[in-house]
């Protein structure tokens, strides 16, 4: 009963990070795709050019290291010394995006390998550029084919975006951990965010599960 | 410049080697208990009775749902309310191993799905029992297919090892950001501990390479993308 209470009063603070929470995964994943779009599409595209070896090591750098150091480099190292002075929001927005961009490329890069490059010949062969061939031949079908690769980002970056914790983003974690050092009740206010993450998680599934069906192509390949 | 590089030796090199083994002490632990924990709730999945196999889906859910972090403040700070305290250590051991299980059983489901039906029947008209049949016909076969997909998780798990500071248990981020906080110098230190991290997960993925390359069965290959 008193759980229940404790609940009650917490939960508009704690509910309050969800607009947090949410703003840092749309941002992350709109960042995600405006980064990792184009580095997907060079990688195929122009793989033996001189980007090929810096998007590889890009990938390469920010998939191998975990988000928490990411996180404490640009928050407390780089954007400090270059004098930018962001606050955290804006930082955690930006190491879960680029994080999730370098995901994204690789996600995009296996959708174009997968639409048969016979294609691209036939659209050159048609006197298309090759910018114009990928914009309207290839790209379109590849992030149909992409677009269930793609929506495992959104449960990925919603989990992860809970780390920006360290950082002090009032997301959900952050005020429950406030909550929490208040009230002294940590069972049923942790226990209550894990619920929220939860629900969020499966509402965002569904609206990303409904968009696959609404952009599926009947009689093309994918699911 | 030569400063930095005293700075290195000297204060930095031997906080970090610790940092480096407390994390992989977690990793090490939580690795072969994860696979266990996955290997359980996807056979409970696919042959348990109904009841079973919607725990195991109802756990993969809930824990896949959950950030990692909220997982651990939940069994670090919920747990002592009844009567469980668990160290620092301990309790990023068990989040680990929850969180790890729950994705491998999902690479493990698609394997044991994908291993044709008519073996277990054959294996069952030869007079195995169900257990035995699954034990040594379908699991061989199914562990190998899963291997890349538990490699990544596994990878992933060194990465999130260093959640693992959050709880105060001081590993390698932990150790950095100690000294980086008594000295300023955020950028060199969490640089090398980036690097650090970026060489366990590069010797990770050789060894599963290798692994990989081992275990195969000529003829059988998973084809790799």
């Amino acid at each position: 009963m008193q759980n229940a209470l404790i609940i009650l009063e917490s939960l508009p603070n704690i509910a309050w990070g969800l607009f947090t929470t949410l703003g840092l995964v749309i941002t992350a994943l709109a960042v995600g795709l405006a980064v990792g779009l184009p580095l997907g599409v060079i990688q195929v595209y122009w793989g033996n050019s001189l980007f090929s070896r810096p998007i590889a090591i890009y990938v390469w750098f920010l998939r191998g290291l975990p988000s928490l150091v990411l996180l404490f480099l640009f928050y407390y190292g780089l954007f400090p010394l270059l004098g930018v002075d962001l606050p955290p929001f804006f930082v955690g927005a930006a190491v879960l995006g680029l994080r999730s961009s370098a995901y994204q490329s690789q996600i995009f890069r296996g959708a174009i390998l997968s639409v048969d490059q016979g294609q691209m010949q036939a659209a050159r062969s048609l006197g298309m550029s090759k910018p114009c061939a990928i914009e309207n031949v290839i790209l379109p079908q590849a992030l149909r084919i992409a677009l269930p690769a793609w929506s495992n980002e959104y449960p990925i970056l919603l989990t992860d975006s809970s780390v920006c914790y360290a950082i002090g983003v009032m997301e959900m974690l952050t005020r429950a951990s406030l909550q929490v050092s208040r009230t002294r009740a940590p069972v049923p206010l942790y226990l209550a965010t894990a619920v929220i993450f939860i629900i969020m998680n499966y509402i965002g599934m569904r609206i990303l599960r409904s968009a696959e069906r609404r952009f599926h192509i009947p009689g093309f390949g994918g699911s | 410049m030569d400063d930095s590089i005293r700075f290195i030796m000297e204060d930095l090199s031997g906080p970090l080697l610790q940092g480096t083994l407390a994390s992989l002490k977690l990793i090490v632990c939580s690795v072969p208990f994860g696979l266990a924990l996955g290997f359980m709730l996807a056979s409970g999945w696919v042959y348990g009775n109904k009841p079973v196999s919607w725990l195991c889906r109802t756990y993969v859910a809930l824990v896949k749902g959950t950030p990692l972090l909220i997982l651990l403040f939940i069994i670090y700070f919920c747990l002592p309310s009844f009567g469980l305290t668990l160290s620092p250590f301990f309790a990023s051991v068990l989040g680990f191993i929850m969180c790890n299980g729950a994705y491998n059983s999902e690479y493990i489901r698609g394997a044991i799905l994908s291993v044709r039906s008519g073996q277990l029947i054959a294996a069952r008209s030869l007079g195995m029992s169900r257990a035995q049949a699954i034990i040594s016909i379908v699991m061989p076969q199914a562990a190998r297919r899963a291997l890349p997909g538990c490699s990544n998780e596994i990878i992933y798990l060194v990465k999130y090892s260093s959640l693992a500071y959050i709880l105060s248990y001081i590993e390698l981020t932990g150790a950095g950001k100690m000294i980086a906080t008594r000295s300023f110098r955020f950028t060199l230190v969490f640089s090398i501990i980036g690097l650090v991290y970026l060489v366990m997960v590069t010797i990770a993925s050789i060894i599963f390479m290798w692994l990989e390359k081992k275990l195969a069965v000529p003829g059988f290959e998973a084809k790799r993308q």
